[in-house]
């Protein structure tokens, strides 16, 4: 029944979040149809407009869009089940991706050793970089909002500082990373027309599997929900509260240094100079919230809004403000902050259904219930 | 000496909207609602007030940067209002509800500028506030160098701002009822304080706070509105009120300090015992120290108590 209203809710907010921008495009003089237009091409290749045919080009570019925002939804949500907020998915992502592509260009190592261990070691540094708000949280009892928004800013000119060190970078970018370290794959490319598809995906379906075993299935995870659902009623039961704070804290980071390793040696092939953020960590947050922080939830709404990402070029070429990707999904999470609002307006209508089938007024006896 | 005379002014024209918004910060944070919107909304202000002040250029000259603030000071009020309502009314996650309005008014912004200017920026703009001096004020001894001297208006601006939020938050009975707020908030209802108001009334002050230090940012540091204009200022307000202890003299401390770090990081070169370190280290800096500052008080506790947390009239 809890799992059903959930999934109302995020359907809802995901209709509403469109609606808006449809609405938005509507009162500033755009066509809404470019957009459905522009989601249906940027996920198959299909344009009813010009009435081009299916492209698994774009199918392919849309995966490798999704990617990095699954992994962060995995990392926000896994943070959220232990009621902590990982707001610094973003700076672990940066650091993921600056230790990923620094192991690649400074420690040459033989095919598929050297891009494992420098995958893991972005996965690594991400956890590191969770690790301070989890360990601060738990010792000194500061808020891990905070700490992580903080360590945002320091992972990204941590990142700025060691790129434009590494031997051969330019001012804005590292050399390539070298072939024996990068992810990029010439079956994955050929099957997909050329995009840029790569083993960052095996990596990404391991992900997924671990967080849906860790969490569903071991008695750790099991203690972490505790820990999410009532951190005094876990102490109590003799959970390590303090000890689940920070690992928590470090898987989540785990899972976003990933998602920064896979973008880096997969999408790019080369790390950058970041002057603002790129805003991988923060749709993690609105991919975790959609997704309910279920396992399956994250990897549609990883979709959804990788679809969003890649349906704002296509937007812009006809001449639609690319923008209008991200205003649906800020409104998307914006609703499904709003769930308490929604609920109401549910139950109103429930009632309203209730109350005409029977003479009986459900109202008084939900109201008792609550109560008792 | 000279350098610091050079440092000086350009440290207050940052340290302006991050003291600004910071005040903005406090009010929302004493009433008990946590704002990590504040970025979002400062992104909101300027990108009003730039646009508002490049329509006025013609008509009010010199002023319209000036009328540019205070459009920026109502958009970022009725943006706020959306943490607002759904954080008061509908009692979402204020966390969420921020992130939210952050990611939003990125999108929201650069999708007008589009639609206005046709392009992702805005025009740039003739008319930007000017730095002044201050005709005898000046003429004191290194006070007048470091403080009267090539310095924008709106810096005194925020210092009055300062003073009279520590007046209003401090002083007076409203203020009173808004702490009462954010410490203990069932008991303020016990007392027949409207609880619901008061975090309304304190969220939307930030939001007119914000909106105005945003403003102010693009329209003194800038020559156009851009997605980046803001970069960061607003969390490091965020982290200026956790450094000044959610004191409206501390943020102001805080801010200036902040403000001279940014600058630092131009004039590390020229100093003696700065020239090796790294400029990312001075951007950093405002991070850094506001989790060392954290740590030291941590032990006592100094934000208010119910700052962040749903508020549920029936709790105990």
């Amino acid at each position: 029944m809890k799992n059903k209203s959930t999934l109302t809710i995020s359907l809802l907010a995901i209709v509403l979040g469109i609606l808006v921008g449809v609405l938005i495009m509507i009162a500033t003089g755009q066509n809404p149809i470019a957009l459905f237009n522009a989601l249906l091409r940027g996920a198959t290749g299909i344009d009813l407009m010009r009435g081009t045919g299916v492209n698994l080009r774009y199918l392919g570019e849309f995966i490798v869009q999704s990617m990095p925002l699954i992994l962060t939804g995995l990392s926000v949500a896994f943070a959220y089940r232990t009621g902590l907020f990982n707001i610094g998915a973003e700076g672990q992502f940066m650091v993921g991706g600056c230790a990923a592509i620094s192991v690649a260009i400074l420690f040459p190592m033989p095919p598929v050793i050297h891009m494992i261990v420098a995958v893991l070691a972005g996965a690594l540094a991400g956890a590191l970089w969770g690790f301070l708000p989890g360990f601060l949280k738990s010792k000194f009892n500061l808020h891990e909002v905070v700490i992580c928004i903080m360590m945002n800013y320091i992972g990204m000119y941590a990142n700025n500082y060691i790129i434009v060190h590494l031997p051969g970078s330019t001012t804005t970018i590292t050399a390539n990373a070298p072939q024996t370290a990068s992810l990029s794959s010439e079956f994955l490319r050929s099957i997909t027309n050329h995009s840029r598809l790569n083993w960052g995906i095996i990596f990404l379906i391991i992900a997924v599997l671990a967080y849906w075993f860790i969490i569903e299935k071991t008695s750790f995870g099991y203690s972490l929900r505790a820990t999410g659902f009532n951190k005094d009623g876990a102490q109590y039961a003799g959970m390590k509260v303090n000890r689940n704070i920070v690992y928590s804290m470090m898987i989540a980071g785990a899972l976003a240094g990933l998602a920064g390793a896979i973008s880096v040696l997969g999408t790019f092939n080369y790390g950058r100079v970041l002057s603002a953020f790129e805003s991988y960590g923060f749709d993690g947050i609105a991919v975790a919230l959609t997704g309910a922080c279920n396992v399956i939830g994250i990897v549609l709404s990883g979709l959804l809004f990788g679809l969003l990402k890649v349906a704002q070029p296509l937007l812009q070429i006809v001449g639609t403000p690319k923008e209008i990707g991200e205003i649906i999904s800020a409104s998307i999470v914006l609703f499904v902050a709003m769930q308490y609002g929604i609920r109401i307006v549910l139950n109103h209508f429930k009632t309203r259904k209730k109350e005409n089938r029977t003479i009986d007024t459900d109202q008084t006896v939900s109201k008792e219930g609550v109560k008792s | 000496m000279n350098l610091l005379y050079q440092m000086f002014p350009l440290a207050l024209g940052i340290a302006t909207p991050i003291i600004i918004c910071a005040l903005g910060g406090l009010f929302s944070e004493r009433s008990g609602i946590v704002n990590i919107a504040l970025e979002g909304i400062m992104l909101v202000g300027a990108f009003f007030g730039a646009t508002a002040s490049l329509f006025l250029e013609g008509s009010l000259g010199d002023l319209a940067p000036w009328a540019g603030a205070l459009v920026g000071m109502i958009a970022g009020c009725l943006y706020s209002l959306i943490h607002a309502f759904a954080s008061v009314s509908l009692k979402a996650d204020q966390t969420i509800s921020g992130a939210a309005l952050n990611m939003l008014s990125t999108g929201l912004t650069v999708y007008l500028c589009q639609i206005i200017f046709g392009a992702q920026r805005s025009e740039q703009f003739l008319e930007r506030f000017r730095r002044i001096s201050i005709p005898v004020l000046k003429d004191i001894p290194v006070i007048g160098d470091l403080l009267f001297t090539n310095v924008f208006p709106t810096f005194y601006l925020a210092v009055g701002l300062a003073v009279l939020t520590w007046f209003v938050v401090f002083k007076s009975k409203f203020g009173l009822h808004l702490r009462s707020c954010g410490e203990y908030p069932q008991a303020s209802a016990s007392m027949g304080i409207h609880v619901e108001k008061m975090r309304y009334i304190g969220v939307l002050i930030s939001g007119c706070l914000g909106g105005l230090a945003g403003a102010i940012m693009v329209l003194s540091l800038d020559v156009q509105f851009t997605v980046f204009s803001i970069h960061g200022i607003g969390f490091i307000s965020m982290a200026c009120l956790i450094f000044g202890k959610w004191n409206p003299y501390g943020c102001l401390g805080a801010g200036i300090f902040f403000g001279f770090s940014q600058v630092l990081s131009n004039y590390s070169g020229q100093i003696p015992f700065l020239n090796g370190l790294p400029s990312e280290l001075f951007f950093a800096l405002p991070y850094l120290l506001t989790i060392a500052a954290l740590l030291l008080f941590s032990r006592k506790s100094v934000g208010p108590k119910a700052s962040g947390e749903i508020y549920d009239s029936g709790k105990r």
